[in-house]
């Protein structure tokens, strides 16, 4: 390996490094603090040696990974959620610490997790794919019990882990079929295999096919989505964030590498397969969003329409999808972390095992009243997700129907369409119940202080909001940056 | 120039919100002088047109041009033309008589209330402005979300479910408008090699007559839900009902205009061999919005609701116009589109003014209503006649050049239009006799007297706001020369950019 290499590993080197030395300065003295900064200093010099190795790329290391501008935009994407998500948990976490427990831990968990993702979007090859993925998924099964005396959590990381080690086992069995069938592990190998006779191999498809299932399940689409509700639900408010984002962020650039590597979108069969889950996803979500009293459940379930539209411009292939894909996912990224921001920053100090966020509707009755900024924040995430002009995800939207008409997908085209007009519903439900002048109860809830552990979050969630309205408005920067980037 | 039109109420909304803090008037000069100014600068932008135009006749009054996201060929293109100048001089009236009207009405959140009127007429003069379809799609999105809030905060009993309602049929519309945009967008694209939204460029779209057709629709999806074409009309009487009166007025009086305008200047030049052969539908939808809606209208017994179905009415006469596409029936209208803003913006404004008064809506309660409010049964019945088509008023002028033009296309839609006529008088009357005349009704009379023993009249200023819009009638109806030669030209100019298949007709 030349220097050039390590130039190029920086981001992975860095966040490796900062987590390794965070766990061993806790083993000297805990302060919880000191580990927040930790972990957010990690994603900042993480995304450092994201400049810096785009300047070596392209490059592949070994067989295993592939730092090129596609991989980098997407880990320096990872990177800074991650930071955003260290903001908004250290407030949470010191509200929520209430028992005085340690909770030193749960920001080395955070930058692993982190990790994994950014292994995620350079990996081109099974080992590093599955290295990747098994990192952030470990990490997550502790962030999403993290605070094990309550019920909620504990019940969403057993959920989680149950289902996430299922479809772990399903990867792996297809990745071995593959293997046998093709004798390569590389993504590119594999391709030209597909190509000559083993590609219509029965076993080979049956691998991909499972392959597949794994796909579905870490992105949370139909009908592999069962899990996704509960764990948004019990899963603390940050780490529901970073679950919606850059772990699916980092999962859906290696399905947008793989596939284009592998399969090249030649096999029809497949494309029937990834339109049902499409519009199947599409129409679940939205659908049962509809039914739901609970924010973070709504979310949850809007999240799954979301990969559902995303999977749209992922069908219409070509440079155009992966453009429409990155910047739909930034669009994603930005409102869904601030979402999550608000619901966090909303939520009370806990009290006992059964403390759960603030994520009940009724808590954000007449929020616009007592907390206007805040609850216009999460107005403007709402629109956002909804799509609505000067907002990031109108622009995502835009995006996705433009690659969609391009590629002549009408069917898929209006299907977005409708599912647009009904997820509307429930996101302006939930602004009208920002907006009531009347509560049920008599009066509003009680608003709590913002108390100076939050001003991170606060912080954070001024920038995403600014981000949200600056790209809406302005979004030339973005498209460049995207241009010159993923699509090198 | 044309853009501080639109950044004078964009930037006064959220300045008037925070100065909400130090008093609950300084909102409403503040939105009354942001609105001031933007109908002044467009009045010095007639006055300035009329001595040029003799000159040499351009194409734009105004325009601006300035790149926005060039990977798509977006660009913040901005041009003011006759109908343009005419319909922004009626959101300022409109948008100011709105913010009067609301004076007394709104004590709550007063600030928010007005940041949402001024957006909304940012979002409206924008749309009459802009001559970039993405840039269109974007203002006709942008006025949607305040006139929401507009309905479903300060609104009446059913507020939720009709603002929830009124944005739900819109956004479906204005997706399938998106899907058309792109799509021709994108036709044009693989034919001449530039992406581009611009309007001007896209005229020159040569597309397959069933491409067309598809995409036409489309584009009339999206106008003919906000018009209202009938089928499409059912969110328009709750949202009208449910809204606050300044919410009211602006909905009837500027929101349904903008479907009109979006028919007018995109919807058939951009397709015009598809709306031709398109017209004997739409003079068919026409003709039932006409009908359906006079009768409807006949039939409520809420105040708000039968000028609601009114509205309905008298747009179907704007659709007949516009497909009929010839001199005569555009200029009718667009002279139509004036008048309906002015008369039923008043109209609303009278409901408004009773509701405070009695508390009620309801006809069946009103009764005998002259010897209480003598100058507002007055100024009703003045607008009532207006809205029948009494001539010497602006209604009679635009309906009756509608009808004159479409004759020359289709005898049997006009003949069946004219019967709308009819049906207006009907309810029009009949609404002045159940509430104005006859004999007083009981529960009001016990209501105002349990209440204060005496109901006030209209306050001067509120005279002085009616007897604006009395006069802009009486203008309208008796010298409307000087608005047609306004709109002539523009018109002209459109007529011109479908010349080539003009729909004219073979009788």
């Amino acid at each position: 390996m030349s220097s050039l290499d390590f130039i190029a590993l920086l981001p992975i080197l860095t966040l490796a490094g900062f987590a390794l030395f965070a766990m061993l300065q806790i083993a000297f003295f805990r302060r919880l603090d000191i580990a927040a900064v930790m972990c957010g200093g990690g994603c900042v010099a993480a995304l450092g040696g994201v400049f810096a190795a785009s300047s070596v790329a392209p490059r592949t290391i070994t067989s295993l990974l592939i730092i090129d501008g596609y991989g980098l935009f997407y880990a320096g994407l990872i990177v800074l959620a991650t930071a955003i998500v260290t903001t908004l948990s250290y407030g949470y976490v010191v509200k929520q610490n209430a028992e005085q427990e340690e909770c030193e831990e749960y920001f080395v968990l955070l930058l692993l997790a982190g990790l994994g993702a950014v292994v995620l979007t350079a990996a081109g090859h099974f080992v590093s794919f599955f290295l990747g993925l098994e990192l952030m998924s470990v990490s997550l099964y502790g962030l999403i019990g993290y605070f094990r005396i309550r019920r909620r959590p504990i019940e969403a990381a057993v959920k989680y882990l149950i289902l996430s080690a299922a479809s772990s086992a399903f990867l792996l069995f297809g990745m071995a079929l593959m293997y046998f069938q093709t004798g390569t592990m590389e993504f590119v190998r594999l391709g030209t295999a597909m190509t000559t006779a083993a590609g219509g191999d029965r076993m080979f498809v049956t691998g991909m096919a499972m392959t597949l299932v794994a796909f579905g399940f870490k992105l949370a689409v139909a009908p592999f989505h069962m899990w996704t509700p509960d764990v948004y639900e019990g899963a603390p408010a940050p780490v529901t964030a970073f679950i919606a984002t850059a772990s699916k962020g980092a999962i859906f650039a290696l399905l947008l590498r793989y596939f284009t590597q592998v399969n090249s979108g030649h096999d029809p069969a497949l494309w029937w397969i990834f339109s049902m889950i499409a519009v199947v996803s599409m129409f679940t979500g939205n659908l049962l969003a509809l039914l739901q009293q609970n924010v973070k459940r709504i979310l949850a379930y809007s999240s799954i329409a979301h990969l559902g539209y995303l999977l749209v411009a992922f069908l219409a292939a070509g440079p155009l999808a992966v453009e429409a894909v990155t910047f739909y996912l930034v669009a994603y990224f930005v409102t869904t972390l601030g979402a999550f921001g608000v619901v966090s920053i909303l939520t009370k100090p806990a009290e006992g095992s059964d403390a759960s966020d603030a994520d009940h509707l009724e808590d954000y009755r007449g929020l616009f009243w007592t907390r206007p900024w805040l609850s216009a924040s999460l107005t403007l995430m709402l629109l956002s997700l909804a799509g609505i002009p000067l907002t990031v995800g109108f622009l995502g939207k835009f995006y996705i129907i433009a690659a969609g008409v391009h590629a002549s997908l009408w069917l898929l085209v209006i299907v977005l369409m409708l599912n647009s007009v009904i997820g509307l519903f429930y996101y302006l439900r939930m602004i009208v119940v920002m907006a009531a002048t009347t509560s049920t109860q008599g009066t509003f809830l009680p608003r709590h202080a913002t108390g100076p552990d939050e001003w991170a979050a606060v912080f954070s969630l001024t920038v995403l909001t600014l981000l949200l309205i600056g790209i809406g408005i302005y979004p030339d920067t973005l498209i460049r940056l995207i241009q010159t980037l993923a699509l090198s | 120039m044309l853009i501080w039109l639109i950044l004078i109420p964009l930037l006064a909304g959220p300045l008037a919100w925070l100065s909400e803090r130090r008093g609950a008037h300084w909102p409403r000069f503040i939105s009354i002088g942001a609105l001031a100014l933007d109908l002044a600068l467009t009045l010095g932008m007639w006055s300035r047109y009329q001595e040029s135009s003799a000159v040499s006749p351009q194409p734009w009054i105004s325009s601006l041009m300035m790149p926005w996201i060039p990977r798509w060929g977006i660009s913040i293109h901005l041009g003011m033309d006759g109908i343009s100048l005419l319909l922004i001089a009626l959101s300022g009236l409109l948008g100011i008589m709105a913010v009067l009207t609301s004076w007394a009405e709104i004590r709550d959140r007063v600030g928010f209330f007005h940041l949402n009127v001024l957006w909304v007429l940012a979002g409206v003069i924008g749309v009459f402005l802009a001559l970039d379809l993405f840039l269109f799609f974007v203002f006709w999105e942008v006025m949607l979300v305040p006139m929401y809030f507009l309905i479903s905060i300060w609104g009446h009993e059913h507020r939720v479910y009709a603002a929830t309602k009124f944005f739900l049929f819109t956004q479906g519309g204005s997706l399938l408008l998106l899907i058309a945009i792109l799509a021709l967008v994108l036709f044009h694209a693989e034919q001449t090699a530039v992406l581009t939204f611009d309007y001007e460029d896209l005229l020159a779209t040569r597309l397959d007559p069933v491409v067309a057709m598809w995409l036409m629709l489309g584009f009339f999806a999206a106008f003919a839900v906000k018009l209202p074409v009938v089928p499409f009309h059912t969110w328009l009487p709750d949202a009208h009902t449910e809204a606050p009166t300044g919410g009211s007025v602006l909905l009837a009086g500027l929101l349904l205009k903008t479907g009109a305008y979006g028919l007018l200047r995109f919807t058939i030049p951009l397709f015009p061999e598809a709306s031709q052969s398109f017209a004997p539908i739409a003079f068919a939808l026409a003709v039932i919005g006409i009908l359906y809606g006079a009768v409807l209208a006949f039939a409520q017994y809420d105040l708000k609701r039968l000028v609601a179905y009114s509205s309905i009415s008298h747009l179907g006469f704007v659709l007949l116009g516009l497909y009929a596409w010839n001199g005569l029936a555009l200029r009718g209208a667009v002279m139509q589109m004036l008048a309906h803003g002015i008369s039923t913006g008043a109209l609303f404004m009278l409901a408004g003014a009773l509701q405070e008064r009695f508390h009620t809506r309801d006809i069946q309660q009103l009764g005998g209503l002259w010897a209480t409010v003598p100058k507002m049964a007055a100024i009703a019945l003045f607008f009532a006649i207006a809205s029948l088509g009494l001539p010497g008023l602006g209604n009679f002028v635009g309906e009756f050049l509608v009808l004159a033009g479409s004759y020359q296309v289709s005898i049997i839609s006009t003949v069946l239009a004219t019967l709308g006529l009819v049906a207006a008088a009907v309810y029009s009357l009949a609404l002045m006799q159940r509430t104005f005349y006859g004999p007083v009704e009981a529960p009001h009379q016990g209501r105002s007297s349990g209440l204060s023993g005496h109901v006030p009249d209209l306050s001067r200023s509120a005279l002085a706001m009616f007897g604006v819009m009395i006069a802009l009638q009486v203008w309208l109806g008796l010298y409307p020369q000087p608005v047609l030669m306004m709109a002539g030209a523009s018109i002209e100019r459109l007529q011109a950019l479908t010349a080539a298949s003009a729909i004219v007709l073979k009788r």
